[in-house]
């Protein structure tokens, strides 16, 4: 490894002197709404990708016009927690200086998109005063910890978010420069310092999560690191550690895959913080500099075994985890509509498509929630799944929040099979620079037509899980769901078949670069097939696995 | 010795002037006698004959000089000044052709005979470059002026307010000073050239009658040979260009649709340097034609006359006469029926005010009446030209040139609007066009030499010429520009070329400011002020200025800002200032091409 050379981008973090680069001058810049490239990717670690419009792309360069760039801007939110009045501030930036909606991601954050280069500085600003902020949501570093949004034990929710939030503030980037840049903070005399990171950060992205069974709604197996948390009469005893998961790969490259993470033990509450430092660390210190393709925890531990990453890690924290725990995951879809939890309080989860948050026709999702935050006494949680949870509702307030969202034709928007309620799509066209194939504007046409397909074989509240993505970075963590379709080319898929419903299993390739047409034409016979001859509590991946490939469910 | 017109033939001079033909001709060899008599020929073409016959006598006259001072920013003045010049010369009178803007105001003071030919620019103004003269002259400290002898034409376009106002100001102020008015005032419309004709000639005849006799042989010849005739297109025989390229440059969204055309000047015999603009010989748009003859209600195939001849009604409209712009003639021949309209003409601010935003439709519509066909085409001025600058370098662009235009197109009182030669440019395969040379502005000689360019909008057309034809020829000279326009996104006019040239170092520098971005407006003299210090320092290195664009806000706000700028970095009085940028001026430094 050592012997390759490192990555211009390793040279440009440590010459940015602490993430700095020249981003101030390119912001100045009135001539283009882009950034120098070198502050286009120093400008991740502070929470945005410059991109611009795909659709007007071309026509644009016709008018001798530079693209039309803008930018996607992430929060970073801890567990995907909001109040109404952070929330209110996210509304009111996504309509004056965004595109005019909110998207709630995969991750449970909050993006915005369209933001033009003169509004980065107000936006950032305004995040930063609603105790918020971006720094880290992208970039070489620790992104927003995700963690199960709720739990019937809201005493364990609670410690595990707390826990999460603990992990993102001891692990987020410590360089002044995100405050002299954005908040008009006082320049650092001197040298600044990163801590944990040095200045060169991390080999790659690195993400964490925390799961609470029996929901595996964060995909604990697609993530760096993963913790699913353990409770002992109803509080939180600890965590079992998973490492070294993944989805992200490019077409063509074998040597690119997604990966399923590893359980490699327990640690308890007060070790949690440490394992998570020196997991990082690890991978901080081992992780492929040279080849950003190869450069994620994941392939770290397949080049150097499990049991290398184990003893370096119990080096590190000068103790061995204990055994892992005996836990049970029994979904990982959202369960909508109204829940209770045993402090007595309501819960409402509500389904928004592909997590965009906007006003379309007569579904005003938008202005419904930015009424419901004036009014709503709780808070609001992103799902891992896109979809949101208006949180803590007390009993006399149900009525309201009921009417209120029927106003504005939100619930009008919850009815659907399980299937398409269930589905997740990345951003894809037309903002995302690496989208081969359209995801997020298909997914509502793809989810009708299976409905129909589904619906003809008498499979309609089936639950299975579908996931699109563009391309195959897999940012809708395609690979771990029954059916995907990864982009190929505009109008093509990769159909993937066979992942389990609980995300513990991968699928498989069955078809390569399809059209709609062929989806379907495959689809309508194993639905067919599946109606006919599922063995008894078969979920359809499993079924498929079988049938397809002709391997057995482990 | 050369051979006589036959006496039998009653020639139709008087003897004198036989005989001074006799005179001139005695030693012509046989090629000066047959270009002669092709000349006069030409001349009577011409309807000038009696005007060049006439002064014969005088012919061996011609005794002290006269001098035709023109100013101009679009050539009209100095074609009638160059005309007059040529009828003089002929009639064997001793003639210079000044142009006002490289004229020391007071050297009038020594002048014994002169013509004026006075364009008005601006919102009443003088053409650029002649400011010092006319705000010496008609100034207070003007001294008086009993020996000159002069006449005046003004040359304007009635549809501004302040028509031809630069030429009355000059001839009263003249007659005020004590100087003697030879022939009375005229004052010309755009559609200027016959009445011209017909002043210049009895302006001649006057210069010829009163100059007294003496005769200088060998300044005849040379006087006859002096005659310039030059082959390249002109507004009355323009080349047809083909129209290879237009495309919209303006983005979707826009509030306004800006198209870069690019026309094919191969063989037209046009050579143009940058800063030179194109003339386009319009025809109306067909939907506007139709739409104005359902709103007088007449038939487009009834047959009515245009300057002798005799054409459907239509094709009148279409091709000859001026149905976008009002002109003061048509408004007065309407008003004649609303009692309104005359208020319009009596008030200064409505009349401009109603210029601006209305076209002939909205006039007939709003103020209906009976029309007669022959009573319309007569009423109507006859369809001009329309000039743009041109965008290119003609180095970088071998047999083309490319134009930044505008399209007016518009809906307002509910009705569909069109700008004639906007419209007819995207839509034609081809157009007439004819060169309009500007030596007014111009790329410094010395390509070392730094320039700042200040243009909004469309103004920014000759400067793309400017930076590629620096880029073209390696002049290491900096450049600058300071732009302007409406929203960054959309109406950023050759952004990309802009960014090339900035990165390959031939764009020094560029500001912009676009009003419609920000909470608060900003245009290109507050980039101007917020740079002073670097804006002095540049003019300080010898740089030129130039200003492109609208003429009515711009080109006065840079003016300003311009004058605040020096006199707040060079810490000078307000009367230094103004001096400073005199001298710029004067010295050719700042030059303007707003319209
Ligand atoms: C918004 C989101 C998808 C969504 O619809 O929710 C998203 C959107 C993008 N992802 Fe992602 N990723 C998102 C979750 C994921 C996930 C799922 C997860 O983390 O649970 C994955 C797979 C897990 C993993 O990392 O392996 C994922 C794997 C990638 C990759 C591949 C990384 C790899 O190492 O293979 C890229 C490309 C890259 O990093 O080079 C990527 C890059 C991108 C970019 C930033 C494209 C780019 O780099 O220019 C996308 C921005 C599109 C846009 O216009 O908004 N995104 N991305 C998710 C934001 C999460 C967040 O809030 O931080
Ligand atoms: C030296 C010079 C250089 C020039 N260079 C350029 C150039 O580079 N690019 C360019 O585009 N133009 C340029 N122009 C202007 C150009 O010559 C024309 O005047 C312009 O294109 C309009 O001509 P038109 O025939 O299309 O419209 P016209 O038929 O002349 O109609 C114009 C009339 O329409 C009315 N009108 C127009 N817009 C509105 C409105 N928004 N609201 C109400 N009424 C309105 C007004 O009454 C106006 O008088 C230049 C002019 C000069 C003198
Ligand atoms: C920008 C501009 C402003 C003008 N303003 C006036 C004016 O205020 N009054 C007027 O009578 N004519 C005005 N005219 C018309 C000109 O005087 C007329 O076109 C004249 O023929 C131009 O002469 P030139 O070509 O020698 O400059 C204006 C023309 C232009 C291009
Ligand atoms: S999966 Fe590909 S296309 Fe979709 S958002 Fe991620 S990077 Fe973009």
């Amino acid at each position: 490894m050592s012997a390759k050379p490192l990555s211009d981008l390793e040279a440009l973090k440590k010459r940015s002197n602490y993430l700095r680069g020249t981003i101030e001058q390119s912001l100045a810049d009135p001539l283009t709404g882009s950034l120098h490239e070198d502050d286009v990717k120093l400008g991740k670690f502070h929470g945005f990708y410059q991109q611009d419009d795909r659709d007007v792309r071309a026509e644009r360069t016709r008018r001798k016009l530079e693209p039309a760039y803008q930018f996607m801007v992430r929060v970073r939110i801890p567990g995907g927690i909001a109040t109404p009045k952070q929330w209110l501030t996210l509304d009111r930036l996504a309509t004056t200086h965004g595109n005019g909606t909110l998207r709630l991601t995969t991750r449970q954050a909050f993006q915005f998109h369209g933001v033009l280069k003169r509004n980065l500085k107000p936006v950032i600003r305004s995040i930063n005063d609603a105790l918020l902020s971006t720094i880290a949501a992208c970039g070489d570093v620790t992104r927003n910890v995700m963690c199960a949004p709720l739990a019937e034990l809201s005493e364990v929710h609670e410690a595990a978010y707390g826990i999460a939030t603990a992990i993102s503030r001891y692990l987020a980037p410590k360089t002044r420069a995100y405050h002299e840049i954005w908040l008009d903070g006082e320049k650092i005399e001197g040298e600044d310092h990163e801590p944990i990171y040095g200045d060169t950060y991390m080999p790659r992205k690195f993400k964490i999560t925390i799961a609470i069974p029996p929901s595996n709604d964060v995909d604990v197996f697609a993530h760096d690191l993963g913790f699913i948390a353990i409770e002992k009469e109803g509080r939180l005893a600890g965590f079992n550690v998973v490492v070294g998961g993944g989805m992200g790969a490019t077409h063509g490259e074998p040597a690119t895959y997604p990966r399923v993470g590893d359980v490699i033990g327990f640690c308890t509450v007060e070790q949690t913080l440490a394992v998570a430092e020196h997991v990082v660390g690890v991978q901080r210190d081992f992780g492929d500099r040279s080849d950003r393709k190869h450069a994620r925890l994941k392939y770290t531990i397949d080049d150097r075994g499990l049991d290398w990453f184990k003893d370096e890690l119990h080096r590190r924290l000068g103790f061995p985890l204990a055994p892992a725990k005996p836990y049970e995951f029994t979904s990982r879809g959202d369960r909508f509509g109204w829940q209770q939890t045993r402090d007595g309080r309501w819960h409402l989860t509500l389904f928004v498509p592909a997590g965009r948050v906007q006003d379309t026709g007569e579904h005003r999702v938008l202005t419904g929630l930015r009424e419901l935050a004036r009014i709503h006494e709780g808070d609001f949680r992103l799902t891992p799944n896109q979809n949101l949870i208006v949180a803590n509702i007390p009993d006399r307030e149900r009525a309201r929040v009921e009417r209120l969202l029927d106003e504005h034709g939100v619930q009008r928007l919850q009815s659907g099979s399980p299937l398409k309620l269930q589905a997740l799509a990345c951003v894809a066209l037309p903002t995302c620079g690496l989208a081969m194939a359209e995801a997020e504007r298909y997914l509502p046409t793809l989810t009708d037509k299976l409905d129909a397909l589904l619906e003809r074989h008498g499979l309609r509240d089936e639950p299975i899980s579908l996931r699109v993505s563009g391309c195959p970075n897999g940012c809708s963590r395609p690979y771990l769901a029954e059916i995907a379709l990864v982009g190929k080319a505009v109008g093509r898929y990769n159909l993937f078949l066979g992942g389990d419903a609980l995300g513990h299993r991968m699928n498989r390739l069955a078809e390569e670069n399809v059209d709609e047409a062929r989806i379907l034409a495959v689809l309508d016979r194993l639905f067919a097939e599946f109606a006919a001859g599922r063995a008894p509590g078969e979920s359809f991946g499993d079924f498929a696995r079988r049938t397809v490939f002709h391997e057995e469910a482990a | 010795m050369a051979a006589v017109p036959n006496a039998k033939v009653e020639p139709p001079l008087p003897n004198a002037g036989l005989q001074a033909l006799r005179e001139v001709v005695a030693d012509f060899d046989y090629d000066q006698l047959l270009w002669a008599s092709g000349y006069l020929a030409g001349l009577a073409r011409a309807g000038v004959a009696a005007a060049a016959a006439a002064p014969a006598p005088a012919v061996a006259a011609g005794a002290d000089t006269w001098t035709v001072f023109y100013a101009t920013e679009t050539g009209n003045a100095r074609r009638v000044a160059q005309d007059l010049a040529e009828k003089a010369r002929a009639a064997g009178l001793a003639v210079e052709v000044q142009d006002l803007a490289d004229y020391k105001p007071k050297a009038l003071s020594k002048v014994a005979n002169a013509v004026f030919v006075v364009p008005t620019h601006g919102i009443g103004e003088p053409p650029d470059g002649s400011e010092l003269f006319f705000e010496f002259w008609l100034g207070e400290r003007a001294p008086r002026l009993e020996q000159l002898r002069y006449s005046v034409l003004a040359l304007g376009d009635s549809s501004y307010a302040d028509f031809c106002v630069m030429g009355q100001r000059l001839d009263e102020r003249l007659r005020a000073l004590g100087a003697t008015p030879v022939v009375e005032r005229i004052d010309c419309d755009v559609d200027f050239e016959a009445p011209a004709a017909e002043w210049t000639d009895k302006v001649v005849r006057h210069a010829a009658e009163t100059a007294q006799a003496l005769a200088t042989p060998a300044a005849r010849p040379a006087h006859l040979h002096a005659v310039p005739k030059v082959a390249a297109p002109t507004r009355e025989r323009p080349f047809q260009a083909e129209v290879t390229v237009n495309q919209p440059i303006t983005g979707l969204g826009s509030t306004k649709d800006v198209r870069h055309i690019e026309l094919d000047l191969e063989g037209s015999g046009i050579a143009y340097a940058p800063g030179d603009s194109l003339g386009i010989v319009p025809q109306n748009p067909e939907p506007l034609v139709a739409a104005l003859l359902a709103t007088v209600k007449l038939d487009g195939a009834t047959e009515v006359t245009v300057n002798g001849t005799t054409m459907p009604l239509a094709t009148a409209l279409a091709e000859h006469k001026e149905i976008t712009v009002v002109s003061r003639p048509l408004l007065e021949h309407v008003a004649q029926h609303h009692e309104e309209l005359r208020d319009v003409l009596a008030e200064r601010e409505r009349l401009t005010r109603f210029f601006a935003t209305r076209q002939v439709i909205d006039l007939f519509a709003d103020y209906p009446k009976e029309w007669q066909p022959q009573e319309l085409v007569d009423a109507l001025r006859r369809l001009t030209p329309r000039l743009y600058s041109i965008a290119s370098s003609p180095d970088a662009n071998e047999g083309e040139a490319h134009l930044t235009v505008s399209v007016v197109r518009y809906e307002l009182y509910g009705r569909e609007h069109w700008g004639a030669a906007s419209n007819f440019l995207i839509d034609a395969p081809s157009v007439p066009v004819y060169l309009e040379p500007n030596d007014r502005f111009r790329l410094p000689t010395d390509g070392d030499v730094p320039i700042v360019m200040v243009g909004a909008g469309t103004g920014v057309a000759p400067f793309r010429a400017f930076v590629e034809h620096r880029a073209e020829h390696g002049h290491r000279g900096d450049n600058w520009l300071v732009y302007g326009d409406r929203c960054f996104a959309t109406d950023f006019l050759y952004q990309l070329e802009w960014l090339r040239w900035r990165k390959e170092g031939v764009l020094t520098r560029m500001d912009v400011a676009f009003s419609r971005d920000g909470a608060e407006k900003v245009y290109v003299q507050h980039r101007l002020r917020e740079q002073s210090r670097r804006l002095y320092e540049w003019l300080e290195r010898g740089a030129h200025f130039y200003v492109c664009g609208d003429a009515e806000r711009m080109a006065g706000d840079v003016h300003q800002a311009l004058l605040d700028v020096v006199r707040q970095e060079g810490g000078m009085s307000e009367e230094r200032a103004q001096e400073y940028v005199a001298e710029l001026k004067a010295q050719k430094r700042y030059q303007r091409d707003v319209y």
